[in-house]
């Protein structure tokens, strides 16, 4: 048992790597929900951007090819999601569960024959001077370029919500898809961009896992993390910033104490990995009494007519 | 320009059709997937669909059937409730651990002593698990308002863990060599539930189904509850005018679909599965909203959309085992079919129109 | 039980008519993960089909993948007997009680269960006697490392995985007695992020050596990031990260014992067994080891490698106490299987806590 031998700075490094898939399916999820739509397919989006990515940085032996790859395949597989539950008014939770069990059948039929390859390697950013620093180095300069999309994502999307019109209309549509309409923005179009978003986001951080944190294919590699995305965002309160901070939180537990365990101290492992969503529900909870509820058309299904 | 105009009342005779086409829908992209894949796609579907019904071998499938669909329906009449009222348990996954979890408990506490108490007890046990669970999200909705739909989403994975927690430690079989997981309770005569006619599928799982089809059915049609819950879904503010008073009703409409998760949980750890392990979930939670929603909400829609799954459940792994295909196949087939048919029951709310471009919405 | 009478009868009957017409024997794996999992399911696919290159035209395989431990294992067991099958392999623990049901009423299928304990007449249990493998790990380990520190990717704590643990500990600390354990548990067989993050934790906190009894490559691909880290392959070679960083590997070899069992289905000298074979009958294999182990630890790996085959060697030969100090094997005394099979403690040394 010595805690001395969990080096800090390289845990919070590992731990914004672990964190960077979560944040990414969860901002795409978080514009999608803003609009008023619950898409519960994050997981079958994942995995899908994950063989996509997988399979075109393979052929192209471009990363880069595969990581565009991604967001096109997961915002492919959304457009379905999108046409079922905009178009043909169908339940966002069901459509969003056959997403994912789609989802996973199909990456699982694509990726057959990739299982057992190496993809091409992602070159880190490595700078002169910056990334050598210690401290700051390892932990701002030295990781590879999505993880710094990642976070660039998170402070556009925030900006968007927050300063633009787009951003308006989006949180518009969300809070009263009525009120919305009769002001004359196209509720159904809003709402589509934002699942093709959401797609693109989710595919993207399914590469991630694919190409950089792990990298390999295999089948449901995903292993459940487009679920946790979903906490996520509830446990953000539909904050971007938050969502950031809790994907480092998310992804440190889980981090956190495997190093504990590897420093030799017994961990309660169960009561920690569900830890994150019984605080999610507290914050649920607090925030019921606040004024930043959940999109308050979250889940209901529009149609012009009503 | 296709334009969706909403009929004024649901179309019957669309309900009926919608879910048939789908099928056959379904069974032509399927038959294209198939035979992508280099199967004979005529085979494949007979496969599928008509062997476990037909085939040689469907005395042994048939009851099968039963088997796979019983917990699917049991939880997806539950679900249906509070989904007619516009209360979103999509929780029961865990609803239906928890279930697991205290029934088996209750029944490993007493092991080895036989008494016929014991499987009765279970039954409460399991029962009040589950309702247990969904009253988490039930009573966070009435005092704070929360969203039940996340909160009980969020506490699917808090049971994952605690079925962990149980089949590594308190639960484990003492005897079992380290190996996660409780004692078979197929082994345990008082807590078996095992068949009731041999051969036939029915346990008390199966059997529950059957009445909980037949009690929502009167409840929704012939009892005021059910009319209430049915007013609210259609018209929420011509039911609070109405003097139904929604905290009743989400602590009913939660309580009873948590509570039929539960027993579903009970039912299956008792008997088919036999005991409690870290992956005794596979996801039965989840199915029923698409089951439920499958069945368009309906007691008897929800029976035949069991079914259906349970077929394609069925069917795909014998397809597997004679035709080899691959598990993701079958998988992606499912993924169509569910598409097919939410996508198609637009038609039996809306009138498709053929609009002049540019005409009012 | 008039039922299962009838479905005896009727597989009985089936099976008559299946040797009459065709005379192939057909053969049935049920698979607990995906062939495409590059492990434990993937190197039992590649068995089955070393039995159909053995008996080309003779043998007719069928498998089924992803199938839940559960009801739905009992039911696709069933199917296959029911489709004719004479002999059905279960590849996966959690198969155990299932397998027996069907077995009971099918009595003249064979059944063979992978890992298991509890056998029938027409049930034969299987099982590797991985720990031999992870003595020629613990020894390369031991002498590789120049931090001291091994790091341990475990999956349950079960006494399959006790056993890894132990084995390669006693051996990396018979060659250097400075040594040291870090073992994370994980708490699945397959997860490649959370296999990822682990391998990461344990490098970060000094590990120069990972040892994983998991299934994926992600540890060996964190391993290849950091750049002065070796592994070892598990369950299959993994070969694509040789010679650097894996160095060598425990392969799950079952193509041979299917084969055999194959055979004995075939010219009816089928009896049942409890098989836990190791290194010897090729049940594990050490992979390659690769030039970047220096060449004198090396031959001292294979020297070990070929003395636990032959049986010269007890991978647990005494004198060994518990991890509490008390006794547990005097010298020369090597490990009986009862002992070993049910394996849940630590040896003296390591200095985690094993979980309970």
């Amino acid at each position: 048992m010595d805690l001395s031998t969990i080096n800090p700075v390289l845990l919070i490094a590992s731990l914004m790597v672990a964190a960077t898939p979560l944040l990414l399916a969860a901002i795409g999820e978080l514009v999608v929900e803003k609009a008023g739509v619950l898409n519960l397919g994050v997981e079958g989006m994942m995995i899908i951007g994950a063989i996509c990515g997988f399979a075109i940085a393979v052929e192209t032996t471009n990363p880069y090819a595969g990581l565009l790859a991604a967001m096109v395949g997961g915002a492919v597989l959304s457009l379905l999601f999108a046409f079922l539950t905009q178009v043909a008014l169908a339940n966002q939770v069901a459509s969003g569960l056959a997403l994912t069990l789609f989802g996973l059948g199909l990456s699982a039929l694509l990726g057959q024959n990739y299982v057992g390859i190496k993809p091409p390697a992602m070159s880190k950013l490595d700078l002169p001077i910056l990334s050598d620093l210690p401290v700051v180095g390892p932990i701002l300069f030295s990781h590879d370029p999505v993880l710094y999309i990642g976070i660039a994502l998170t402070a556009a999307t925030w900006a968007m919500l927050k300063y633009t019109r787009v951003g308006l209309v989006l949180r518009a549509v969300g809070e009263n898809h009525e009120a919305a309409h009769a002001l004359g923005y196209h509720v159904v179009r809003v709402r589509v961009l934002a699942i093709l978003f959401g797609g693109a986001c989710a595919g993207l951080g399914g590469a991630y896992i694919s190409l950089i944190r792990v990298p390999q294919w295999t089948e449901g590699m995903t292993a459940g993390i487009g679920w946790i995305a979903l906490a996520l965002v509830v446990f953000a309160s539909w904050k971007p910033w938050r969502v950031l901070l809790g994907a480092y939180l998310f992804g440190g537990i889980n981090v956190l104490q495997l190093n504990l365990q590897a420093a030799g101290i017994a961990v309660p492992v169960e009561y920690l990995a569900m830890s994150p969503y019984i605080i999610t529900i507290l914050v649920l909870v607090i925030m019921s009494t606040d004024k930043s509820r959940a999109p308050a058309s979250l889940g209901r299904i529009f149609h012009a007519s009503q | 320009m296709i334009r969706l105009e909403k009929r004024p009342q649901p179309s019957r005779a669309w309900s009926l059709l919608t879910p048939l086409v789908a099928v056959i829908i379904t069974m032509f992209a399927g038959g294209l997937l198939f035979a992508a894949l280099g199967k004979n796609p005529f085979e494949a579907i007979r496969v599928i669909f008509y062997d476990p019904l037909f085939g040689e071998f469907a005395f042994y499938y048939r009851p099968q059937l039963l088997v796979k669909g019983g917990p699917l329906i049991l939880i997806a009449i539950g679900l249906s409730l509070g989904f007619r009222a516009g209360i979103w348990n999509i929780g029961a996954e865990g609803q239906y651990i928890m279930g697991a979890i205290c029934g088996a408990g209750a029944g490993l506490a007493f092991y080895p002593t036989e008494s016929v108490l014991i499987f009765p007890l279970m039954v409460i046990a399991g029962a009040l698990g589950g309702w247990a669970w969904a009253m988490i999200p039930a009573v966070l909705k009435v005092k704070f308002g929360t969203n039940e739909i996340l909160v009980s989403l969020m506490l699917v994975y808090v049971a994952e863990q605690m079925l962990a927690s149980m089949s590594l430690g308190l639960l484990k079989n003492p005897e079992g060599f380290g190996f996660p997981g409780s004692r078979n309770l197929q082994g345990y005569e008082s807590a078996f539930n095992s068949e009731l006619i041999a051969g036939t599928g029915m346990h008390w799982g199966v059997v529950a189904a059957f009445i909980a089809v037949i009690l929502s059915y009167v409840l929704l049609n012939k009892h005021i509850l059910g009319y209430n819950i049915r007013l609210t879904g259609e018209a929420p503010r011509a039911a609070r005018f109405g003097g139904v008073n929604p905290t009743r009703l989400i602590l009913f409409c939660l309580g009873i679909s948590g509570m039929l998760a539960g027993l579903a949980g009970l039912f299956e750890v008792s008997g088919p599965a036999g005991q409690i392990s870290i992956d005794f979930n596979v996801g039965y939670g989840f199915t029923a909203i698409i089951v439920a929603f499958l069945g368009r909400l309906h007691p008897v829609g929800i029976l035949l959309a069991g079914l259906l799954m349970a077929l394609t459940y069925i069917g795909g792994e014998i397809a597997q085992g004679t035709l080899s295909l691959p598990a993701a196949a079958i998988q992606v087939f499912q993924g169509m079919l569910l598409f097919f048919l939410l996508a198609l029951d637009v038609l039996t709310n809306f009138r498709i129109r053929l609009a002049a471009k540019g005409a009012a919405a | 039980m008039k039922l299962t009478k009838f479905l005896a009868t009727a597989a009985l009957t089936m099976g008559l008519a299946t040797t009459a017409l065709a005379e192939k024997t057909k053969v049935g794996f049920v698979y607990v993960g995906p062939v495409g999992d590059g492990g434990w399911t993937y190197e039992h696919d590649q068995g089955r089909k070393a039995v159909e290159e053995a008996f080309g035209d003779d043998v007719e395989t069928v498998y089924v993948e992803n199938v839940p431990e559960g009801p739905d294992a009992e039911r696709v067991m069933t199917q296959m007997a029911l489709e004719g099958a004479d002999l059905i392999f279960t590849t996966s623990f959690g198969y155990m009680d299932q397998t027996l049901n069907v077995a009971k009423k099918f009595p003249n299928v064979k059944f063979e269960h992978a890992t298991g304990y509890k056998t029938a007449p027409n049930v034969s249990v299987y099982s590797a006697r991985f720990y031999e493998g992870r003595a020629v790990q613990g020894h390369i380990a031991g002498r590789m490392t120049e931090t001291n520190t091994i790091g341990y990717i475990a999956s349950f704590p079960i006494p399959e995985v006790v056993r890894g643990i132990n084995s390669a500990y006693l051996h990396a600390k018979k060659v250097n007695p400075d040594v040291e354990f870090k073992i994370i548990w994980v708490y699945t067989w397959f997860d490649p992020a959370k296999e990822a993050d682990a391998a990461k934790a344990l490098i970060e906190q000094g590990a120069d050596v990972i040892l994983q009894h998991t299934d994926s490559t992600a540890p060996q691909a964190a391993a290849q990031a950091a750049g002065n880290v070796i592994t070892f392959g598990q369950a299959s070679d993994m070969s694509e990260y040789a010679p650097f960083p894996r160095v060598s590997s425990i392969i799950d070899n079952w193509a041979p014992y299917y084969v055999q069992r194959t055979k004995a289905v075939m010219d009816g000298s089928w009896e049942t067994v409890s098989t836990w074979d190791g290194i010897g009958a090729g049940m594990v294999g050490i992979g390659e080891i690769s030039d970047r182990v220096p060449a004198e630890v090396k031959e001292e790996a294979e020297a070990l490698r070929d003395m636990l085959a032959s049986g010269e060697y007890h991978a647990f030969t005494g004198p060994i106490n518990k991890q509490d100090g008390s006794a547990w094997l005097a010298d020369g005394e090597t490990a009986d299987d009862g002992t070993l099979a049910g394996m849940n403690f630590y040896v003296e040394g390591l200095t985690a806590e094993l979980p309970q």
